[in-house]
């Protein structure tokens, strides 16, 4: 009887393994490091080019000539190298690996430390440094410590207001921000029946904010019908007895608006006791929630009124922001007022598009709100979909109006 | 090299990768821009302490992004070892691939004492006493004293 990682990975807890991977990716800011370990390695044939994917979206489009050459050089030897390749504008890596690539049971690592995301797919989906993937280049395989678990229990409904956003900042605030380091998150129960893709994929993003290695989700009726719809034909995974290193229960129809405060993802705070705090900027966006669903619900709430303070929505990827097009809701989006970014990470990693200045506070819908990060001297508070529509409509931290 | 000691510098838990090298000095090949603006935003001042130091550190060391900068920063920046309770796991890879010894351990720690550790045997020793470390797997015991994964696999082809 075993865990989802124990099966993927053919080993009980706390062993070593060496396994081969099913898909790995770099981006342009790791692909950078892994290339340079790759040539000194001296790295010639590729283990397997058709598995392997390099994917811009940390500085898309290079924001000055040193980060353009470093991405020229990249560019080059993914084309010559015959890595699948994704060039700016076409999104967040996880985001392009969610879009119908990652199937349950695979090996996935991503040298970036939330390609946890994926396994909101029944992968096994983790980060990995750039030095480690240069090796996969070079083998295809690379060693893994077969996680203990935590078993996070749902149960209930998310009632109108509070998003998957809001549980994964409550347990990030339960667990702390090394509540679950070399360990496993998987979500059960009958509260994960009723989460879209879109949710698991936000629940799993946040995971490695608690230490964890991954977060995951059994592939289910809801994943099959997700990948179905984009050309796969996947079995559902049943979940088995087995035994988990801690269980956190919680009932979703107790979770409200919450924020996490600044510098840490597990200082979490319900929105209104920070109601009213005034914002210089609004940042909607990133691998956590800069998905479709994401800018559909920020701009129902923004409809034909305008936002209160410089509100910047950068879509997780090319077909999102089709999508958005197409719907007319990236029309609503700038009718508000809002700023539109290439789709890409933005400003979340505080190297470009939207970075904040010294004094100056952004409410995000991100993952990470450390000191400096999104610029110097900057705070950042991190909050739901909802919530940011709100604030940004106020100028000020708000609480989400009941829809 | 999993011998080896140095002088203590303290430092406080869950630092996170992006005190240790910010996100804006991330777009180069050139180490020594890590070296002179590593711990930037935690204290500047630190960057002049670490030839020759062994970071000993509280819990969760090197959380957040998975840029492995932090990890070839410190060992450029002269860093021998680092020791911390627990360490973030994709730091702890990154910290063996470049071949910075990391030494799971709670230590207490005494500014500028010297610690001593060996991760074949498993121990790190301060302040005349010596605490059981949990010795690495065979693979990356080999890693470290190849001096990293580069040369591990430069090695082995």
């Amino acid at each position: 009887m075993s865990t989802l990682s124990e099966r993927i990975l053919g080993a009980g807890a706390g062993e070593y393994v060496d396994r081969k991977v099913d898909r790995a990716y770099v981006h342009d800011g790791t692909g950078v490091l892994a290339l340079e370990s790759w040539k000194i390695m001296g790295g010639d044939r590729l283990a397997d080019a058709s598995h392997l994917y390099v994917l811009f979206d940390h500085i898309t489009p290079a924001n000055n000539s040193t980060t353009a050459t470093l991405q020229h050089e990249l560019r080059e030897f993914a084309s010559s190298s015959f890595l699948q390749f994704s060039d700016i504008g076409n999104g967040i890596c996880h985001q392009l690996m969610s879009e119908g690539v990652v199937l349950p049971g695979e090996v996935v690592v991503g040298a970036d430390s939330h390609s946890c995301t994926l396994g909101a797919f029944g992968a096994f989906a983790t980060g990995v440094g750039a030095t480690d993937m240069a090796a996969i280049w070079l083998t295809g395989e690379t060693w893994f410590r077969v996680p203990a678990t935590i078993g996070v229990h749902l149960s209930g409904t998310l009632d109108g207001v509070a998003e998957a956003k809001d549980l994964a900042l409550t347990y990030v605030g339960k667990l702390g921000m090394d509540g679950a380091t070399y360990q496993a998150l998987e979500f059960i129960g009958e509260g994960t029946v009723g989460l879209g893709m879109d949710e698991r994929l936000v629940l799993c993003n946040l995971a490695v904010e608690t230490g964890a290695k991954t977060g995951m989700f059994y592939a289910d009726t809801m994943t099959v019908k997700y990948l179905a719809a984009r050309g796969h034909d996947v079995l559902p995974q049943m979940p088995e007895p087995c035994d988990y290193c801690r269980e956190l229960d919680l009932d979703l129809a107790d979770i409200a608006p919450v924020v996490a405060v600044p510098p840490r993802v597990d200082t979490i705070k319900p929105v209104r006791d920070l109601a009213g705090l005034p914002l210089d900027q609004v940042f909607v966006g990133t691998c956590t929630n800069g998905r479709y669903s994401d800018l559909a619900r920020f701009a129902r709430a923004v409809k034909g009124r305008k936002v209160a303070v410089r509100t910047l929505i950068v879509p997780a990827s090319r077909s999102v922001l089709a999508e958005a097009i197409r719907t007319g809701v990236l029309a609503d989006l700038v009718d508000a007022g809002c700023t539109i970014g290439s789709p890409g990470c933005g400003p979340c990693l505080g190297a470009h598009m939207g970075v904040i200045g010294d004094g100056e506070v952004c409410l995000s819908t991100a993952n990470r709100n450390f000191r400096n990060r999104m610029g110097v001297g900057g705070e950042i508070y991190l909050s739901s979909v909802a919530t940011a529509a709100a604030s940004a409509l106020y100028g000020e931290i708000t609480e989400p109006e009941v829809p | 090299m999993i011998q080896g000691a140095g002088m203590a510098v303290c430092l406080g838990a869950d630092i996170d990768t992006d005190m240790i090298i910010a996100g804006r000095y991330l777009r180069t090949k050139d180490r020594g821009i890590w070296t002179e603006h590593v711990f930037e935003d935690l204290d500047p001042a630190l960057a002049t302490r670490l030839r020759s130091a062994v970071i000993v550190a509280g819990k969760n060391f090197g959380c957040g992004s998975s840029r492995e900068q932090a990890a070839v920063a410190l060992k450029e920046a002269g860093v021998v070892a680092v020791v911390a309770p627990s360490f973030a796991r994709i730091f702890f890879r990154n910290g063996i691939n470049v071949g910075l010894p990391l030494v799971e351990c709670n230590l207490p720690c005494m500014e500028s004492q010297t610690v001593r550790f060996d991760l074949t045997h498993g121990w790190v020793e301060s302040g005349g006493k010596r605490y059981p470390v949990r010795p690495l797997s065979s693979r990356m015991q080999e890693i470290l004293r190849a001096g990293g994964l580069v040369r591990y696999w430069k090695g082995h082809r």
